[in-house]
C-alpha cells in the first residue's frame, strides 16, 4: 500500500523507505519553535535536566508574539527568559519586538519553513505550515525541549483524511469559510490523530493565504496536521524567501485514505463559527440577530495581507458601528508595513478602526481587546471557546475577514453581500 | 501505582482554555496555574479538589491549545489521573511528558457518577468505583510509558537515564 503526502514527508526524515500509518517513528527535524508562553515551560525542562547545549543553534526559533509587546511585568519575565536563554545559545532566530510578528505567519515570511520541511512548535497552530507543503505539528513544551536538546522527535505515523476540493469560491468566499465549513461537517474531533490533506483542481483558486488558514484550523478538528501539495503557489511564495531548496512530494497513487470527502468550493456560503466551538457553525441563513461589541481581524489565523485586503475592501468609505470597537491586527511587521504602503491602514482609521502592532493578543483573551461580562466578539481568530476572548460569558463567532468588516459596519453578524 | 479519590466528572470537549485561561499563562509556577485550574468550566473544582482525586470526562478532552499548563495546572491541583472516552492529540502527549497518568476508558466513563469514590491500579488499568462496587478495565500504558509518568516527566525520566 503506498504512502499518503505526509506519510512520504515523515518517511523521509525518517531515513525509512516506508512508514505505515500506526508506526512509531524517529524523525530529523528541520525546525522547532516556541514562543513567550511555551518557551519559558520549555527552557525550564531543558535547565533542569542538566543540559547544557542545543543540538543546533540553526535550527530553533524562539518568537515573543503572544504577550509582546509586554502586556505586564510577568509577560516581561517570560520574555527575558526566552532572550537570555537565545544569547546564551547564540540562537540565530530569536524573534524580539520589531523583528517578530504572530509565529505562523512570521516563519513562512522568513523563509525559515517550506516544501518538504519536517516541523515541531509548542503551538498548537504549526499545523499551519502545510499550506506550504510541510508536515508541522504542534506539541507541548517538553517536546519541544526534546527537539532542541536532540534535533528528532517521534511520532506515530497518522492515517489520513483526504479532501477533494472542486469548483471556484464565489465572491467573498475564502479559507476561512471552507475550513469552518469542513469542521462544521467533521467536527472538532473528527480528524483527531489523522493527517488532513488537500487535493483537486479547487485549490488552483486558492492563494497562499486561503491555504494558510486552511492548514492552520487543521488542529481545531483534532487534526495531527494539514497539508496541500507544493504547487506553483506555493513555489511562488517561497521564492526568494526560503532559505533552502523546496522538496515537492506528492502522495502514492495507491496511498491508504480512511475517508475521501468531496467539497465543491462552488456551493460554500459565508461560514460562521457560533460559541462556543468552531463545530458550531452557520450560514446566513440560521444566524438570526446577533449584536455586537467588537470585531477583531488578525490572529495568525487571518492577519495575512490578503485578509487586510479583504477587510478595506468592506470599510473603505464606510464607518464602523457606534458601539462596535474595531482592532485590526497585521501579523507580522512585513504585512503591517505592506498596509501601509497599499494604503489599507489609512481606510481601517478613517473608518473608525484602530490598528495594532503584531501580536496574538485578544485571540487567547490576553490583552489588546478583551471581552467584559456577556459582550460578543465576531473575530477573524481561530477558536471560540468559553472565557476565549475574557469573560466566561462573552461569546467569540468565529468568521472571515469579510464577514467581520461588514459585521463592524452593520453593528451584527452580517453578510458582506447585503451591505 | 494505585490511586484512589473522589471524581470530578465533565462532559465533552473540555478545551485547554477552560483547563487553564490564557490570562493565567505569564507564569510558569504550578502552584499559581494550580490555582485557577478549571475556573472558567467549574469555579468550584480549586475550592473542593484533594489530593488524589480524579477527573473523568468524555471525548476529546483536553482540545485547542498545546499549552503544557493544562496537564501541569491538572496535576498539580492533586488531580491522580484523568480517565476519559478519548483525548486531545496533544493534551495525551503532554501528560505522559509532564508525568500525569491518564487513561481511556468509555464504560467507565460512562458508569461513573460526579462526586463517586473510585480507585485505579495504573499498572493493569483496573477501575474500581468504591461508591458502586462496578470494575472496569482500560488499556494500561506500556511499562516505559508508566516509568516515564513515575519519574515525573520525559526530561526527569532521561536525566535519570543518564544519571
Amino acid at each position: 500500500m503506498g504512502m499518503t503526502l505526509s506519510q512520504k514527508i515523515l518517511a523521509k526524515h525518517a531515513g525509512l523507505d516506508e512508514v505505515k500509518a500506526g508506526q512509531l517513528i524517529n524523525a530529523q527535524l528541520d525546525l522547532v519553535l516556541a514562543n513567550d508562553i511555551t518557551g519559558p515551560v520549555a527552557i525550564k525542562e531543558f535547565k533542569k535536566a542538566g543540559i547544557k547545549k542545543v543540538a543546533d543553534r540553526q535550527k530553533i526559533a524562539l518568537v515573543m508574539d503572544h504577550f509582546a509587546p509586554n502586556k505586564d511585568i510577568k509577560s516581561a519575565q517570560q520574555c527575558k527568559i526566552c532572550r537570555e536563554f537565545s544569547n546564551e545559545h547564540n540562537l540565530t532566530n530569536f524573534f524580539d519586538v520589531g523583528k517578530m510578528g504572530i509565529e505562523h505567519a512570521l516563519l513562512p515570511e522568513q523563509g525559515l519553513v517550506g516544501a518538504g520541511d519536517l516541523v515541531i512548535g509548542a503551538d498548537s497552530h504549526t499545523c499551519t505550515y502545510g499550506a506550504l507543503g510541510a508536515f508541522s505539528t504542534g506539541v507541548g513544551s517538553t517536546d519541544m525541549c526534546a527537539g532542541m536538546i536532540s534535533g528528532e522527535c517521534w511520532f506515530k505515523v497518522p492515517p489520513a483524511i483526504k479532501f477533494i476540493l472542486s469548483g471556484k469560491p464565489k465572491k467573498y468566499i475564502g479559507g476561512k469559510d471552507i475550513i469552518l465549513h469542513i469542521i462544521g461537517l467533521i467536527g472538532v474531533d473528527g480528524a483527531l490523530y489523522k493527517s488532513m490533506e488537500f487535493f483537486g483542481e479547487g485549490i488552483k483558486y486558492l492563494s497562499i493565504d486561503d491555504r494558510f488558514t486552511i492548514c492552520n484550523m487543521a488542529i481545531e478538528a483534532g487534526a495531527k496536521n494539514g497539508i496541500f501539495p507544493a504547487d506553483e503557489v506555493a513555489l511562488d511564495y517561497m521564492k526568494g524567501r526560503f532559505k533552502r531548496k523546496p522538496q515537492i512530494y506528492m502522495p502514492d497513487g495507491d496511498a491508504e485514505y480512511e475517508r475521501v470527502i468531496d467539497i465543491d468550493l462552488s456551493q460554500l456560503k459565508p461560514t460562521v463559527a457560533f460559541p462556543h466551538l468552531p463545530e458550531n457553525t452557520k450560514t446566513p441563513e440560521q444566524w438570526g440577530d446577533i449584536k455586537i461589541d467588537q470585531v477583531v481581524i488578525g490572529s495568525c489565523t487571518n492577519g495575512h495581507i490578503s485578509d487586510l485586503r479583504a477587510a478595506a475592501e468592506i470599510l473603505k468609505g464606510r464607518k464602523t458601528a457606534d458601539g462596535v470597537r474595531t482592532i485590526i491586527i497585521p501579523a507580522t511587521n512585513e504585512i503591517y508595513l505592506q498596509a501601509v504602503r497599499e494604503g489599507l491602514v489609512e481606510i481601517f482609521i478613517e473608518a473608525g478602526a484602530v490598528v495594532s502592532t503584531p501580536t496574538c493578543g485578544p485571540c487567547l483573551g490576553g490583552y489588546m481587546g478583551i471581552l467584559a461580562e456577556n459582550e460578543r466578539s465576531v473575530s477573524t481568530t481561530n477558536r471560540n471557546f468559553v472565557g476565549r476572548m475574557g469573560h466566561a460569558t462573552s461569546e467569540v463567532y468565529l468568521a472571515s475577514p469579510y464577514v467581520a468588516a461588514a459585521s463592524a459596519v452593520a453593528g451584527r453578524l452580517t453578510n458582506p453581500e447585503e451591505l | 501505582m494505585q490511586v484512589k479519590g473522589k471524581v470530578f466528572k465533565y462532559g465533552n470537549d473540555v478545551d485547554t482554555d477552560v483547563i487553564i485561561p490564557a490570562r493565567y499563562l505569564n507564569t510558569t509556577s504550578e502552584s499559581e496555574l494550580a490555582a485557577h485550574c478549571m475556573e472558567d468550566l467549574d469555579g468550584e473544582f480549586v475550592k473542593r479538589v484533594k489530593a488524589g482525586d480524579i477527573i473523568v470526562a468524555g471525548d476529546n478532552f483536553g482540545c485547542g491549545s498545546s499549552r503544557e499548563h493544562a496537564p501541569i495546572a491538572i496535576k498539580a491541583s492533586g488531580i491522580s489521573l484523568v480517565i476519559a472516552n478519548s483525548f486531545a492529540r496533544i493534551f495525551y502527549r503532554n501528560s505522559i511528558n509532564i508525568g500525569l497518568p491518564i487513561l481511556e476508558c468509555p464504560q467507565a466513563v460512562a458508569a461513573i457518577n460526579n462526586g463517586d469514590s473510585i480507585s485505579c491500579e495504573l499498572s493493569d488499568g483496573i477501575i474500581v468505583n468504591l461508591t458502586t462496587g462496578e470494575k472496569f478495565r482500560a488499556e494500561p500504558f506500556p511499562s516505559f510509558i508508566r516509568e516515564i509518568i513515575s519519574d515525573g516527566g520525559l526530561l526527569a525520566h532521561i536525566a535519570k537515564q543518564v544519571k
